[in-house]
């Protein structure tokens, strides 16, 4: 390995040493100070009571942000985390399955299967927060909603404004309606997403190997699990980080239909100690970011760590 | 792919009940599917007093551009759409031109850092916005700006700032896919590029950018997507209404323009069409920019 190394080091020869140094670095400091610094910023403001004025008003305060948010703040909270855990849940048993069904389907010979395709596929293009603007015109709306005609039985139903636990969890904890009806409308737009990388996945599954687990007499669902499904560990693994990633982030949709309580996730609550009326309150803010950091970044550093490490394999055999 | 093809008109001769099932299953999935858009289409050419006399479910008595009009007007959206034009082209040329440069240097030489490097952009890309963003708005207030570049005077409440923020985040994603694209280019392209005498720049404009266009393509349509889809960033870095790009400016529209649902859905309209075209026009590079960035994950 130290020889061919040694000779490509050999490549940076004088000014293309500083041409190549510059080209990586140009991008990787914006990268880190835009990213990564302000990344760490947030788990140390996280100690302060900083209000955002001066610097010099930062005192530090130990958990006393994280105190605050557990006993204060604790219905707000653990509504927010049971709504992200509900929603990465959900994404897992509804979209995804949903999305790896289609794949599997469309990716027969049927005929307009690119048709198909396109139609599922077409929601993943649009922002989630022109989702929730349609939704909310054309399916939820109280009095003429295509949900409200379909299912209300002659009555208006106010869909994003009725936080009333649909499933509770003790009295004050629970799935509210509206959170369920944003759930439908994530789901929409999420199905097509993961059916077409389910797709690109099932193209690289080897035909001849289904045919003979066929000819052996095994049934659909049999070669599905026994055949498809392992051959498509790749996906999967992308799948499920782009899941739990989406679970953590989810904030438009939220935002923009402006939801009376009980939808907040932990991006809202962070946004909310930043805008609107509990503004300018950094310490706290950054408290809910650094939540949000460690439930996301085991996860993160275990993808990029398998990643590299598979890479590096490939390079080195 | 011939294999495929060699079976497949022996297959779709055979009607089975599977079969029918099969299609039947899909086709009313894709009819609920497109229920929200098709609504959305409906609604918008639709006057508000008809949809509320009729209900939703009824044949038009009359068909109106009224909505599209007066979102246009009430929303501002000719601004609108000027204000992303001019944080989207910068971001976009930007993103990829810094990720290719770092890809290059990473993917086609052997340094101490590579891997380190890549990391860094791959787990940066990954991390929900809503972590860095009370530092980031902390800091983007205390840069000044001259007059003539920001109106705010400031990095907060400037294209600039959201300009250079897309850049900073997008470019974790556009790194991990390019620098897995190069890696498959042959070694040999640059020793003999080398022979012949060219330097580190001419490597990389020259020889390994024009082979790496297809992905650049995938991933130009695909960030096209993601940067006009920004909602959160603009939200936050930029309070004034007015000089918001469209999808943001959905924030404020809801509540103080648009009062009725056949408006929003004309607006709805309004903000979804780019993306919409975008797609169908280049659906099979929007769905490589998906793919490679997964296949080779």
């Amino acid at each position: 390995m130290a020889a061919p190394k040694a000779s490509r080091l050999r490549q940076f020869d004088g000014r293309d040493r500083w041409i190549a140094l510059a080209m990586a670095g140009i991008p990787t400091i914006l990268h880190v100070a835009l990213v990564w610094i302000p990344t760490i910023a947030s788990i140390l403001l996280s100690f302060t009571d900083w209000k955002g004025i001066r610097f010099s008003d930062i005192n530090w305060v130990g958990f006393k942000n994280y105190e605050q948010i557990f006993t204060v703040f604790q219905k707000n909270f653990f509504q927010a985390l049971i709504n992200n855990s509900v929603l990465l849940i959900f994404l897992f048993v509804g979209p995804t399955a949903l999305g790896i069904g289609l794949a599997y389907l469309l990716d027969r010979d049927i005929r307009g299967t690119r048709f198909f395709q396109g139609i599922f596929f077409t929601p993943v293009v649009l922002s989630l927060a022109v989702v929730g603007f349609m939704w909310q015109s054309v399916i939820y709306s109280t009095e003429n909603g295509l949900a409200t005609q379909l299912f209300g039985g002659g009555n208006a139903v106010d869909w994003i404004g009725n936080q009333s636990f649909l499933i509770p969890f003790g009295d004050d904890y629970g799935v509210s309606r509206n959170f369920v009806a944003i759930l439908v409308a994530i789901a929409w737009r999420h199905t097509g997403y993961i059916m077409v990388l389910y797709l690109a996945g099932l193209k690289s599954v080897d035909t001849s190997l289904r045919e003979a687990a066929k000819l052996d007499g095994s049934n659909e669902w049999q070669v599905f699990r026994h055949v498809v499904f392992p051959s498509l560990k790749p996906i999967n693994v992308v799948v499920a980080v782009i899941t739990v990633i989406e679970a953590l982030r989810a904030f438009d949709i939220i935002y923009v239909l402006n939801t009376p309580r009980k939808t907040e996730v932990l991006s809202i609550l962070t946004t909310n100690n930043l805008l609107g009326e509990g503004g300018g309150n950094v310490g706290r803010g950054s408290a809910y970011a650094t939540i949000l950091f460690v439930l996301c970044f085991g996860f993160v550093i275990w993808y990029v760590t398998n990643h590299y490490r598979a890479t590096q394999e490939g390079a080195d055999s | 792919m011939s294999t495929v093809a060699a079976v497949a008109p022996r297959r779709r001769g055979r009607i089975t009940p599977g079969r029918i099932l099969l299609y039947a299953f899909v086709a009313l999935t894709a009819l609920v599917w497109l229920v929200p858009i098709a609504g959305a289409i409906f609604a918008s050419f639709r006057p508000f007093a008809d949809t509320v006399r009729d209900g939703f479910f009824s044949w038009p008595s009359s068909l109106t551009l009224d909505n599209y009009r007066n979102a246009w007007e009430q929303g501002d959206i000719a601004r609108k759409y000027w204000n992303t034009v001019v944080i989207l082209v910068p971001a976009l040329v930007f993103t990829l031109f810094f990720s290719s440069m770092v890809a290059f240097v990473c993917s086609r030489y052997s340094w101490r850092f590579n891997i380190l490097l890549l990391s860094i952009f791959t787990a940066g890309n990954l991390l929900p916005q809503q972590i860095i963003i009370q530092p980031l708005f902390q800091f983007y207030n205390r840069v000044e700006l001259p007059e003539w570049l920001a109106n705010s005077g400031k990095l907060n409440g400037s294209a600039l700032g959201l300009i250079l923020i897309h850049i900073a985040f997008q470019s974790g994603f556009c790194t991990f896919v390019l620098s897995n694209y190069m890696k498959l280019l042959p070694k040999s392209l640059n020793d003999a590029a080398r022979i012949d005498g060219a330097g580190a720049w001419k490597q990389y404009w020259q020889i390994i950018m024009p082979l790496t266009l297809p992905a650049i393509a995938a991933l130009a349509t695909l960030e096209f997507t993601w940067i006009y889809n920004d909602f959160f960033w603009a939200v936050v870095l930029e309070q004034q209404g007015a000089d918001r790009p469209i999808t943001s400016s959905l924030a404020n529209l809801g509540g103080e323009f648009f009062t009725d649902d056949n408006l929003i859905a004309a607006a709805s309209m309004f903000v979804a069409l780019p993306t919409l075209i975008v797609y169908l026009a280049l659906q099979r590079y929007f769905i490589a920019g998906l793919t490679i960035g997964a296949e080779k994950g």
